[in-house]
């Protein structure tokens, strides 16, 4: 096993455990990234508790993808600290080392290895040694196999677990990273829009999993889904250009003014589909036109 | 190391999963599993020792002019193809597994070649033109007095095989950790590594280095006390390449089926996904690139004392662009197909270049464009298709086409990060 | 960068003109002196019939004609090789051969006649007197020349290996010298001459005026000075000049040494920015296709190779008008590769969008067909192309200091391609179309812009700049199939040392690396500099992956 930073005992990997006496699992205190001038997160704190589900809604370019990259060692913040319970400094870690402590992701647009089966998906982010020598001599014990097998049972994708996972469909893939994200028993799960893309029954579904997860973990949820926001959360966040703007129940969130004045608007629930469907397209460009982002 | 201290409750009380089911249902055999069925390995090594033997039959036995002859030449040629051979299953093995296209593999390949060389060198002793018994010729003809300090223990044929393994296994390591734990990657990767061969061939080509020159190293006697000169040592040489390239799929095969090969070739389909499951890419980068340079290392070896000689001209880019065709046409992702491509592209350039050797780089470049456009999968790709029309018809463009637009967005991101 | 480089020049003329006056523009050019060949044969015809006593008389007329035939005559007749035919008067050169027959050649016309013997000609006779005048009267030849370059030849020879009479000549005509630079040069040879045979004061006055002068025998002679002082030391003590003289002589040598310097350090600079220049040519239509596009063109080097074997062409196609050659060449280069180029868009590129790998094996095919195809057209040999007049020569600025006129015009122009596809890229509405179709594909494409044809004419356009490119390297290197393949890896280092898609960061990576060659050149010699600014390079990269100037921008995944 190679462990890259040394110094501190609490670094090797195997060895992080957050400290949780305050009941917190997750500090993000005094966060700031900025691209090029934007400000992506100012001045943003979240604390999530042991064992919560926690929603983040906000809109477009409130910071909430930028959150998780930073939770979870993508993106460098330009000032604050992040850390797992009170003591482990994410700042510190890399990301797979942040995987490794017990923080699982669930991508935005699902991204599984494509020419790897279902199985082979899952069976590489269980938990266990990452290591090279492991990964070369490693055989899966009975054990193992059992487990895999129930979470593709769970994930409702035993039949297709030789298909290479290039081949499945959005929705497939979704539950695949759901699936992966299982495998892995993260403490810390991190969800980004999980159910775009799933129909009615399996937003059901999804709803359900998470709903059971939390208590045992923590989940924290981004979705632009409102349906599915309420019937899962008991706490939501509202992100605005980068900071929070408001936390509670679905309810107080509702009656909160500066969120009806800068995220709701005066929008009733009918409206919420077609502004939905504009974000995500409006979105999809966004993201399509960003890795290329060149000027001359 | 296998446990982990973060414990959850892996029971989940949910609506499906009411009992656990531990039977994997088992499908009928995917498009993948055909592929590996006909490159499984017994298939593979039952073949290569059986042709290697076949030649020495019939190199033995038959006398010239028999139908079944086959002439010397022809075996220190089949030799040369079985080297090819292994060092385009370097290159597959970083490449077609790990996605990393080095267009330095010729660099590792030389290096193993030079420390083949040097020993080779020593074996001459005093036969050289010189007559200095511990100075090979080129550096009495420089006025040398002494070895270099990294001549020394060349004499040794342990220390040999030693330092082709160490020689490109540690070029490999250093510029390897220093790339990827900078996320180098991509065509950057491939420009720089490009970069690194051509800066070794300009060096190379310099008196000074003290490795030959211009000339490099060559007219060389004997091996391990055989001389080069008799048909038998290149029967020797051809069926050691042989078993080499054997033992070498073998470690392939080992490498590419283990859970190591699954997460390569995650970390070539979603490198900065493999992060967040919790592996860390550039290690196992870093290691299988160092297995590849040592492949290819004992590649040049065993190619050098076959072809008698060893010079700078192997470090150009042109050939580590070469080996990458050998594997894009044999189909890379496929060890068979490295070794395929190796072969027939090889066979194609001795062909040509002995008919008509202008239009060697007319098809060479002309295959580079059409493997490329038409064929992504190589012959290897080909196969299946031939014996199972309908069945991959399909399926090979279903996983093209995720597979391409997946590519196409990593490449974006790598660009933009 | 454009105004640090003026700058640089702005202080290379400011300095020159405080230590020279003025700039020496170099040409080769033909001496044109005007003659009267009627009046020199009759003078010729006099030689032989004039007595000793009236020779010197004889010798000045002559000597007034200024002609290269008189001067000729002159060295003969030193040498003792002019004789004349006794049958006819004639005055002849004539060179003793193996069979100790005499070779004869007419003075005048410096035709050949016939082989004779000894019996048939008599040599002019001379006396030392005559020898003497004969001797200043050929110093004076040139150092009287009209032409300016003539004249400074001879001062310089004169400087190098003084001769008595020499010095008296120059010490006659230097106040009568028009020419700042030919005066100046005049005087520094006295000064040297000074240096060398005068009084101890002389001397030291001579040391004084010399240490502003950069001309390698001024530092040559004082080094001598110097040791036969340091020599003399050994056997007897110091005097208090020779003391004096020796502080005098090594702060001089010390000044020149530093002055010296400078220069060498401008002309590193300089050849450092020329092969900057030609690095950025290669790169920077590399920075578009690859910068600006994404794509990986591995035949961009062949890109440039076409563009040499077009001015080669063109040099064939008119060989009345090679000065025109490169002028006619550059539009030509840059049409034929740029249509190579989008041919190879449309044909292939397109066809591998996304998958940089592949593309990268693809161009790679192309590049080798291309070069067999050169090589199968034009011979694998290298071909020759020419160097029109006015690229040739060199701008003087002091004795130790020259700029090269083809290194200046290159440095120029490839700074002038470098605004104008600046400027195409900013201010055009193809440049618009470029930066919208290469940020985001789909929406320049509902914007109805026609994003295939706008990838098709960028592709073009980078492929074109580098066919200009290769108009400027035919004129610096061999142009053969391997051309491009030299530079494909620099370009690519380049573009990727100064960041992805930021053409300035182009600029400025490859005229650091172009200086950071040159000064290493010298300590390390050409070769081993190549590698470590290659491995430097490669370092570099692992440090700061995205190159000095990174794109930045929030990445999606």
């Amino acid at each position: 096993m190679i462990v890259d930073k040394s110094g501190s005992p609490l670094l090797a990997d195997e060895n992080i455990k957050p400290d949780t006496r305050h009941g917190v699992i997750l500090y993000v205190e005094d966060v700031s990234v900025s691209f090029d001038g934007f400000k992506a997160l100012n001045d943003l704190n979240l604390y999530i508790n042991d064992g919560e589900l926690r929603c983040l809604i906000g809109a477009n370019g409130a910071g909430k993808t930028t959150l998780m990259d930073v939770i979870t060692g993508k993106t460098r913040p330009d000032t604050g600290k992040v850390s797992f319970g009170q003591q482990v400094d994410l700042l510190q870690l890399s990301e797979a080392e942040i995987a490794r402590a017990g923080i699982g992701r669930k991508f935005q647009k699902p991204t599984v290895f494509e020419e790897l089966t279902v199985f082979e998906n899952i069976e590489l982010s269980l938990a266990g040694d990452k290591g090279i020598w492991t990964a070369l001599f490693h055989k899966l014990t009975g054990e193992q196999k059992d487990r895999i097998a129930e979470i593709l049972t769970t994930i409702g994708l035993s039949k297709e677990c030789y298909y290479p996972a290039g081949r499945l469909s959005h929705g497939q893939k979704q539950w695949l990273e759901i699936g992966m994200l299982l495998a892995a028993e993260p403490r810390v799960l991190l969800v980004d829009e999980p159910v775009a893309g799933m129909t009615g029954q399996e937003t059901e579904r999804t709803a359900e999993l998470l709903t059971s997860l939390a208590g045992k973990h923590s989940v924290v949820v981004v979705e632009h889904d409102m349906a599915f926001v309420r019937s899962i959360a008991k706490q939501v966040t509202v992100l605005h250009q980068g900071s929070v703007l408001a936390e509670g129940t679905m309810s107080e969130i509702q009656s909160n003014k500066d969120v009806i004045q800068v995220y709701l608007g005066e929008e009733d629930g009918s409206d919420d589909y077609a502004k939905e469907n504009e974000k995500s397209v409006s979105e999809k460009t966004e993201l399509e036109s960003k890795p290329q982002e060149q000027t001359v | 190391m296998t446990t982990s201290t973060i414990k959850t409750d892996t029971s989940m009380n949910h609506s499906n999963n009411s009992a656990p089911n531990n039977h994997l249902p088992n499908n009928k055999p995917t498009f993948v599993q055909k592929l590996s069925e006909l490159g499984s390995l017994r298939v593979v090594i039952g073949f290569l020792l059986i042709s290697a033997f076949y030649v020495t039959f019939c190199n033995l036995v038959f006398a010239e002019g028999s139908f079944f002859h086959v002439s010397d030449y022809t075996v220190s040629l089949f030799g040369k193809y079985l080297c090819y051979a292994l060092l385009a299953l370097a290159v597959d093995l970083v490449w077609g597994y790990c996605g990393i296209l080095s267009l330095g593999h010729g660099a590792f390949f030389a290096l193993g070649g030079y420390a083949m060389g040097m020993y080779l060198m020593r074996q001459i002793g005093d036969r050289g033109v010189y007559g200095n018994p511990d100075l090979p010729d080129f550096m009495v003809f420089l006025n040398w007095t002494e070895l270099p300090w990294y001549w020394a223990g060349s004499s040794s044929v342990f220390w040999m095989i030693a330092m082709v393994f160490i020689g490109p296994g540690l070029l490999a390591y250093i510029f390897g950790s220093l790339a990827f734990r900078s996320r180098v990657s991509g065509v950057y990767l491939s420009i720089m590594t490009q970069a690194v061969t051509y800066a070794l061939m300009l060096a190379f080509f310099r008196n000074e280095m003290g490795f030959g020159g211009n000339n490099g190293l060559t007219d060389f006697k004997e091996i391990l006390g055989f001389s080069l000169q008799e048909p038998s040592t290149k029967l020797g040489l051809f069926v050691a390449t042989a078993i080499a390239l054997a033992i070498g799929y073998m470690v392939s095969d080992f490498i590419v089926k283990s859970k190591m090969g699954r997460v390569v070739t995650a970390i070539r389909d979603a490198e900065s996904r493999v992060r967040f499951v919790g592996f860390k890419p550039e290690h196992y980068k870093l290691w299988i690139y160092v297995v590849s340079a040592m492949l290819a290392g004992v590649a040049g070896a065993l190619y050098v004392p076959q072809v008698g000689i060893i010079n700078p001209g192997e470090f150009s880019p042109l050939n580590s662009i070469e080996m990458v065709v050998w594997v894009a046409i044999g189909g890379r992702g496929t060890l068979y197909g490295a070794l395929i491509g190796a072969v027939v592209v090889s066979y194609a350039k001795t062909r040509f270049t002995a008919i008509m050797p202008e239009a060697w780089l007319f098809a060479l470049g002309g295959l580079f464009v059409l493997v490329t456009l038409y064929l992504p999968k190589g012959i290897a790709g080909l196969l299946p298709n031939i014996l199972n029309k309908k069945d991959s018809e399909n399926e090979a463009s279903d996983t093209d086409q995720s597979k391409e637009s997946n590519n196409t967005s990593i490449e974006k991101s790598e660009a933009s990060s | 960068m454009l105004r640090i480089f003026s700058a640089f020049i702005c202080c290379l003329l400011a300095w020159q003109s405080i230590a020279n006056g003025d700039v020496t523009l170099t040409k080769t050019s033909v001496s044109t002196s005007v003659s009267n060949d009627a009046e020199l044969a009759t003078l010729f015809k006099k030689l032989p019939v004039t007595k000793l006593s009236k020779m010197q008389l004889l010798i000045e007329q002559l000597s007034a004609t200024k002609t290269p035939q008189v001067k000729q005559a002159f060295n003969y007749l030193l040498n003792g090789e002019l004789y004349y035919i006794k049958a006819n008067k004639q005055v002849v050169h004539a060179q003793i051969n193996e069979d100790k027959k005499y070779a004869l050649t007419d003075v005048l016309t410096n035709t050949p006649l016939d082989v004779v013997a000894k019996s048939k000609i008599r040599k002019i006779k001379t006396n030392n007197r005559l020898r003497g005048s004969l001797r200043s009267l050929l110093a004076q030849f040139d150092l009287t020349d009209p032409n300016k370059e003539i004249r400074i030849a001879a001062v310089k020879q004169l400087l190098d290996k003084p001769n008595q009479t020499g010095i008296d000549t120059i010490t006659k005509l230097v106040k009568k010298e028009q020419d700042t630079d030919v005066r100046e040069l005049m005087q520094v040879t006295l000064l040297v001459e000074q240096l060398l045979n005068g009084e101890h004061e002389e001397k030291l006055a001579a040391v004084k005026q010399l240490k502003t002068s950069l001309e390698p025998s001024v530092l040559n002679e004082m080094t001598n000075q110097l040791s036969k002082i340091a020599k003399s030391t050994s056997s007897t003590p110091l005097s208090v000049e020779d003391k004096a003289l020796k502080v005098a002589l090594e702060k001089a040598i010390a000044d020149i040494d530093d002055r010296k310097g400078i220069f060498e350090f401008a002309e590193n600079l300089f050849f450092g920015v020329s092969l900057g220049s030609v690095l950025l040519l290669a790169a920077i239509g590399l920075a578009i296709t690859f910068g600006v596009m994404g794509v990986i063109n591995m035949a961009h080097g062949e890109m440039m190779m076409l563009g040499a074997y077009t001015t080669y062409v063109i040099q064939q196609a008119f060989p009345q008008y090679i000065e025109y050659s490169l002028l006619m060449a550059i539009p030509a280069a840059f049409l034929v590769s740029g249509l190579v180029g989008v041919g190879i868009e449309r044909g292939v590129i397109r066809h591998l969008k996304g998958r940089p790998l592949e593309t990268l094996l693809a161009t790679f095919g192309i590049s080798l067909i291309l070069q067999q195809l050169v090589r199968s057209i034009f011979s694998p040999l290298n071909r020759q192309v020419l160097t029109p007049e006015w690229m040739s020569g060199s701008w003087q600025i002091n004795p130790i200091f020259s700029l090269t006129f083809n290194r200046l015009y290159i440095i120029i122009f490839s700074l002038m391609v470098f605004v104008a596809l600046l400027m195409i890229l900013k201010k055009t509405s193809l440049g618009l179309h470029v930066r919208a179709v290469s940020q985001n594909r789909d929406m320049a494409r509902a914007l109805s812009i026609k994003s295939d044809w706008v990838d098709a004419i960028t592709f073009g356009l980078g492929s074109g700049i580098a066919g200009i490119a290769g108009v400027v390297l035919s004129q610096l290197t061999n142009v053969g199939p391997n051309l491009g393949q030299a530079y494909i890896i620099d370009s690519f280092l380049v573009v990727v040392f100064g960041g992805v898609g930021n053409l300035w960061g182009t600029l400025v990576a490859a005229m650091s690396l172009g200086a950071f060659n040159k000064f290493l050149e010298p300590v390390t010699g050409s070769v081993l500099a190549n590698i470590i600014v290659l491995v430097g390079l490669v370092l570099f990269i692992q440090k700061k992956p995205k190159g000095l100037f990174p794109q930045k921008g929030r990445s999606a995944d």
